[in-house]
């Protein structure tokens, strides 16, 4: 939490919440911990504005302890647990948001290059999207919208994220995922939305199809999160290109070295003249 | 060497294809070993975004490549001196932004090593593991490329994808070969002997008309010792931690043929 240390603090010990009022304004805003006493959590929390989280919280539907019930930390941690949760997630589909994909994607870089793992970023955009809105509208729109990304929950392993990149477009990142998976889990990703059927008032459904672009991390290499997003978003612009409700997935290079290569590599007797 | 000649360090580049088989143990090792020979030596991390010469020297970089590139420092600033005697030039892991090849970083990468080229008598550049743009680029700048393998059969294979790769893309026609823990000896000269067999059949019919077989030379074998990994735990450097273990003596016997 934001607690602000003054180098010179005022004299304000045993009684913070009291004085409150007498310090300069930009202060005020912020709990204030005397350095010299141990921290009054009980006291430090009474000071807090929460209001505008409690709001933010109520809004979402996130529950928390009841106050009396806890104590002051543990409560203040819910409140903080809950907030970070709530600052991660697309508020409309639930997924999550482009600020933990980003951060999935900066984790899941570092993994790839040093274990030499594979490991699959699809690009997932709704095909002919601005139909829908304009023939249906915008609230149609959203339900589509969280129909896709359920569609999508649907699809993944606990491991992997899935998230709302931004207006139409989701991406997923799939670790561990070699390269001869990645045809079928990008079709089994598109049949799932094309089979689904969106209720978007009673007695009407539509459905809608995604075009999807795949790419993998190239394996031993640090690759870079726009890089890697940039190579899925090509080929899901091919996708686009080639007709939409397609997967295309950038083809990784084939290993350099040939069945016949490896077995004239180790396939001799030469070893044996070691033994 | 005749005082008006400009001194030019013989660069060399350290690949393995396969990560994890000691490439940069052997940088570092080789470099403290060339240092003792009373040779000028600096490791270049050209393993940009992987750094992990730090960890193996026990360094703490607060200026690394990554500093010199944005402008931020100066490349003197950037070169650090190592435990064993050498210099060292980190990438440090804010490159990573590097790991693709672009123009720039081209440019800095041959500026940074024509700087540095005439105060040294050895460049050794660590590249990553893998064959990227970035590897075959630190390759291609080096006047000499010693391939890292192993015994083990995924390591061979790697090491045998980069070889067919400079082979046929940077058209080298000697490449150095050492063989990390080897179990017993001769067993480097046996898997030099294997590749070379290979690169004779499916290689060299690949070469333009006319083109001479690529030869690999073996410089040494390292066995396969404890005290390796006794020196990497304690963060230091084999040929000074344990200067009279058969790992050390091997990396000695490789400086000896780089700098007889």
């Amino acid at each position: 939490m934001g607690r602000v240390r003054l180098p010179n603090p005022p004299d304000f010990a045993g009684c913070p919440a009291a004085r409150l009022d007498r310090i300069p304004a930009p202060f005020a805003q912020l709990p204030f911990v005397h350095p010299q006493t141990e921290p009054a959590s009980t006291e430090d929390a009474a000071v807090l504005r929460l209001a505008p989280a409690m709001q933010l919280l109520a809004q979402s539907g996130r529950e928390l302890p009841d106050r009396r019930s806890v104590t002051p930390v543990v409560w203040m941690q819910a409140v903080i647990d809950a907030l970070c949760e709530l600052s991660s997630r697309d508020p409309l589909t639930g997924l999550a948001n482009r600020r933990q994909f980003e951060t999935a994607l900066a984790s899941e870089i570092d993994r790839v290059a040093r274990a030499g793992e594979p490991a699959l970023v699809l690009m997932i955009d709704i095909d002919h999207f601005k139909k829908v809105n304009d023939t249906h509208g915008h609230s149609a729109g959203d339900l589509v919208l969280k129909g896709v990304a359920q569609a999508l929950h649907d699809c993944i392993r606990p491991m992997d994220t899935v998230a709302r990149f931004g207006g139409e477009e989701f991406a997923m990142i799939l670790p561990n995922c070699p390269p001869s998976f990645g045809s079928t889990v990008a079709e089994r990703v598109r049949m799932k939305v094309q089979n689904r059927a969106v209720a978007i008032s009673p007695g009407q459904q539509v459905h809608v199809t995604v075009s999807i672009g795949g790419a993998f991390a190239p394996q031993w290499v640090r690759s870079s999160a726009p890089l890697w997003i940039e190579r899925a978003d090509q080929q899901l612009y091919r996708a686009k290109a080639e007709g939409r409700n397609r997967a295309c997935l950038e083809q990784p290079t084939v290993s350099l070295v040939s069945a016949e290569e490896k077995g004239l590599l180790f396939g001799t007797s030469q070893f044996a003249e070691l033994e | 060497m005749s005082s008006t000649e400009v001194r030019r360090a013989r660069i060399m580049a350290l690949t393995s294809g396969k990560g994890g088989v000691g490439k940069t143990f052997l940088s570092a090792n080789l470099a403290a070993a060339l240092a003792r020979r009373g040779k000028k030596v600096l490791v270049l991390d050209a393993d940009l975004g992987l750094a992990n010469l730090d960890v193996v020297l026990n360094l703490h970089p607060k200026i690394t490549l990554h500093d010199v590139f944005t402008g931020k420092c100066h490349l003197e600033d950037a070169i650090l001196p190592a435990p064993g005697g050498f210099s060292v030039l980190l990438a440090g892991s804010g490159l990573v932004e590097y790991s693709r090849l672009t123009p720039e970083v081209r440019e800095q990468l041959q500026r940074i090593i024509d700087t540095l080229a005439p105060r040294f008598d050895h460049i050794l550049l660590d590249t990553g593991a893998g064959i990227s743009d970035v590897v075959l680029y630190a390759v291609s700048l080096a006047d000499d490329v010693l391939v890292l393998a192993t015994p083990e059969p995924t390591s061979m294979t790697d090491a045998y994808a980069t070889i067919k790769v400079l082979a046929t893309q940077q058209q080298r026609r000697a490449i150095r070969l050492v063989v990390n823990q080897v179990g017993r000896i001769g067993e480097g000269k046996v898997i030099r002997n294997q590749l070379q067999l290979v690169v004779d059949k499916f290689v060299v019919p690949m070469l333009p008309e006319g083109g001479a077989a690529p030869a690999l030379e073996l410089i040494g074998e390292v066995p396969l010792d404890p005290a390796v990994r006794e020196a990497v735990q304690k963060r230091q450097l084999l040929v000074e931690m344990l200067p009279g273990s058969a790992a050390a003596q091997a990396v000695e016997a490789i400086a000896a043929k780089i700098a007889p």
